[in-house]
């Protein structure tokens, strides 16, 4: 655990010294894209938004000034496979966004989308000692949090308080300064596996950059493509990408599950190449043009030329209409949402107060999803689009980027994490000389 | 390749599509729904920078590397290369005289050129003078003119009190000279010689022609009190021809030279007060047609007179009959 705070201290520091400089990047490295926003921090008004504009969650703070996307090679299921391929991937974009910003950056912030996230709710509970809750307690009932088995190599990702309870009070968000006897506190702990941090730091370090921050990209999808609504009351965000549909549950602005389904838009794509026996990029050339999960008796009047370069004149030449291709599609995209909501139902979404679902991510840009999610996953079922940050390109506005707009916006307000309190003195180990002078400064 | 093309149209009545299209021929062309771009043949590998040239690149955008590139290495090259251009003798010198060339071409313009040296302000002998101290080499570059050097040595010339060099437009050289004024005539032991006002050696007697009589002196040091000099000269006006000259004595006062050789010996101070005195002398009892060889004023108190010879014995020889009288009477 302290190695874990440690390390994530470190990457803390870097941010901030980032912050300092004012640029940093952010890089999502997915199984299909790879795009590396660079943002430019605004020095000037280091005062933060105006009254009335804080709802715009900290966007006006910072701009982007450099935007590259360049195609993922040696990812799958949004985890690192190849690293050299990658490192290549990572380099491109990295060079494409310098070169559009003209400055160089150093730290970048890395989302990751797949490596098997799991979620725990932790709690802990603490007696005070004075009647007034501080940050020393605050720390202290968070250490008091009892790790659960995390399993064989596996790291935190994310360690979020996101409930205090004062006595018979809950809901509280910032406890210091409230009066009470029992402080308790609820915890989200999100672990992935480790070698995919490994590795990914192994990437980032051969391009020369620093990591100066890790993010989940199911929380951070959300954090750019959920409204602020949405987030107090409870809702799902499902970003759809290439490789995973990761899935994050937020309820009082605060992540309490995310999950991620090894399935996406590159198995749909894989379903058509293999159905209709086309190569790969043709698959997805026709999937992205006339892709759909929804036929109508239009569709069948509508061919598409399966083009290829066999030789054979009638395999080349062979057509389907429309309604064949989202035969293909459907089951595969049906598949992933009744994942889905496999998945929400076994994090207990059916007992939210709302139950919004918000899809986003290069996937749901499929024509009818909304559609055909909503007959699977309930009616409350809307597309998302990341939110509109000052300088973004428009070729980089649509949901396949609300992952890397989300990591923008989370590398501007970063939420309060567990290591982000002072560890109590009494958790170090091996400092047997400061916990002797407490235990004497306590008893005496 | 071709286009990726898919068209809407009615599915023909009992025809299979997997068959290949052998249908009959349409007589139209059904319309183009939609067109895809042409699909490329996928390169091999997906074009990324190398890491030399992403490294390169991330250097490239280092603001202190490119500073450094763009001013540091071209302001470099330039000292050096200035250093080891510069730092062959011959080379320099070459650029020293190609220099020098250029400058003198643009000296020896005509425009630069002078051409006539015009003096005024001066008897021609002065200016024959004046030439000849300036001894310029004409036509001559005016930048070659060292105005302030000329001007010295015009100046240094005895007749000459102040000159004025200019040059005009049309390649002239006017010089104004202002000629000194002889005021008195100097004798010395080496001969006799013209002095201004200020003492200033004009010129010799010899080689002058005086248009106006000038009152002569004499004795050491006379130059340096010249207006002294003249203030007695005018003071001595109503002697007329009678006055010879003026003597200096001991570079301390003066003496009155009359032309019969008598003098009227004046003290250091006052002596235009004492030269006055002398002539109401003059002017009441007639001193100076009497028997007087000099006159002393030195002493303001008594005025002492020297007689001839003849006068003194006249004078004791009546001296001695007086006293004869007087003890005659007392005697008698």
């Amino acid at each position: 655990m302290t190695i874990l705070y440690q390390s994530q201290r470190a990457m803390r520091a870097k941010r901030q010294e980032a912050m300092r400089r004012g640029v940093i990047a952010v890089l999502d490295i997915g199984t299909h894209k790879t795009s590396c926003l660079i943002l430019k921090f605004d020095q000037t008004n280091t005062m933060g938004p105006a009254e009335g504009i804080g709802a715009m969650a900290g966007q006006a703070s910072f701009r982007i000034i450099g935007a590259a996307t360049t195609r993922s090679r040696g990812v799958r299921f949004g985890e690192i496979d190849m690293v050299q391929e990658t490192e290549r991937a990572i380099r491109t974009a990295v060079q494409g966004a310098q070169k559009m910003a003209q400055v160089r950056v150093d730290h970048v912030i890395v989302a990751l989308a797949g490596a098997r996230p799991r979620s725990y709710g932790l709690d802990g509970e603490v007696t005070l000692t004075t009647g007034t809750v501080t940050d020393h307690d605050v720390a202290q009932v968070l250490a008091e949090c009892d790790l659960p088995d995390l399993g064989q190599g596996r790291e935190v990702l994310h360690a979020q308080p996101v409930n205090f309870s004062l006595d018979h009070r809950t809901g509280l968000t910032d406890p210091r300064g409230h009066v009470g006897n029992r402080l308790s506190v609820d915890m989200h702990l999100l672990t992935i596996e480790a070698h995919a941090i490994e590795t990914l730091l192994y990437c980032v370090k051969r391009c020369d950059l620093e990591l100066a921050g890790l993010a989940s990209a199911p929380y951070v999808a959300a954090v750019s493509s959920l409204v602020e609504d949405e987030q107090e009351l409870g809702a799902a965000c499902i970003d759809m990408g290439g490789g995973t549909t990761s899935l994050s549950i937020f309820m009082k602005k605060h992540m309490i599950y995310a999950d991620t389904v090894r399935m996406g838009g590159d198995h749909v794509t894989g379903d058509i190449s293999q159905g209709l026996h086309i190569p790969m990029a043709h698959a997805e050339k026709i999937k992205t043009r006339f892709g759909g999960v929804i036929a109508t008796g239009m569709d069948d009047r509508e061919i598409i030329e399966l083009e290829s370069e066999t030789g054979d004149w009638h395999h080349d030449r062979r057509t389907v209409t429309r309604a064949e291709l989202i035969g293909v599609m459907r089951p595969r995209v049906e598949e992933i949402l009744e994942e889905v909501q496999a998945r929400l139902e076994a994090a207990g979404f059916d007992h939210l107060p709302s139950q919004r679902i918000v899809l986003t991510g290069g996937a749901s840009q499929i024509p009818g999803l909304d559609g055909l999610a909503s007959r699977i996953l309930g009616n409350q079922v809307r597309l998302g689009r990341p939110l509109r940050v000052q300088g973004l390109p428009q070729s980089t506005c649509g949901p396949a980027f609300s992952a890397c707009v989300g990591l923008a916006l989370f590398a501007a307000y970063p939420q309060d994490e567990w290591w982000d309190f002072e560890t109590p003195a009494d958790r170090l180990p091996a400092r047997s000389l400061k916990r002797a002078v407490k235990w004497f400064r306590d008893n005496w | 390749m071709r286009p990726l093309i898919a068209r809407r149209e009615p599915i023909p009545p009992g025809q299979c599509r997997d068959v290949p299209t052998q249908a009959p021929p349409r007589a139209i062309e059904p319309p183009v729904a939609r067109t895809a771009p042409a699909l490329v043949p996928e390169a091999p590998r997906d074009p990324a920078p190398s890491i030399w040239s992403y490294r390169v690149q991330r250097l490239w955008l280092t603001p202190l590397f490119r500073k450094l590139l763009r001013v540091g290495v071209p302001a470099f090259v330039l000292c050096f290369g200035a250093l080891a251009y510069f730092g062959d003798a011959e080379r320099r010198a070459a650029i020293w005289d190609a220099g020098q060339e250029i400058r003198r071409e643009i000296e020896s313009r005509p425009e630069f050129r002078v051409a006539v040296v015009g003096v005024e302000g001066a008897s021609d002998r002065v200016i024959a003078e004046v030439r000849a101290a300036m001894g310029l080499q004409l036509p001559m570059s005016s930048f070659d003119l060292d105005l302030a050097a000329l001007r010295d040595r015009v100046e240094a010339l005895p007749s000459v009190a102040s000159a004025e060099l200019r040059i005009q437009s049309g390649g002239y050289l006017a010089v104004r000279v202002v000629e000194r004024v002889p005021a008195l005539i100097w004798q010395t032991r080496d001969g006799l010689s013209l002095i201004d006002a200020e003492g200033h050696f004009v010129a010799s007697l010899d080689d002058h022609v005086l248009d106006r009589p000038l009152p002569a002196v004499a004795g050491d040091g006379a130059d340096l009190v010249v207006g002294e000099a003249l203030a007695l000269h005018a003071a001595a006006a109503p002697l007329g021809d009678r006055l010879r000259g003026l003597v200096r004595v001991g570079e301390r006062r003066w003496d009155v030279v009359l032309t019969d050789g008598r003098r009227i010996l004046l003290p250091a101070q006052g002596a235009v007060q004492a030269l006055d005195r002398a002539l109401a002398l003059q002017d009441a009892s007639q001193i100076l047609d009497r028997d007087v060889l000099r006159i002393d004023l030195r002493n303001p108190d008594r005025l002492t007179v020297q007689l001839t010879r003849p006068a003194l014995e006249e004078m004791h020889r009546l001296r001695e009959l007086e006293r004869e009288t007087l003890t005659g009477e007392q005697n008698g």
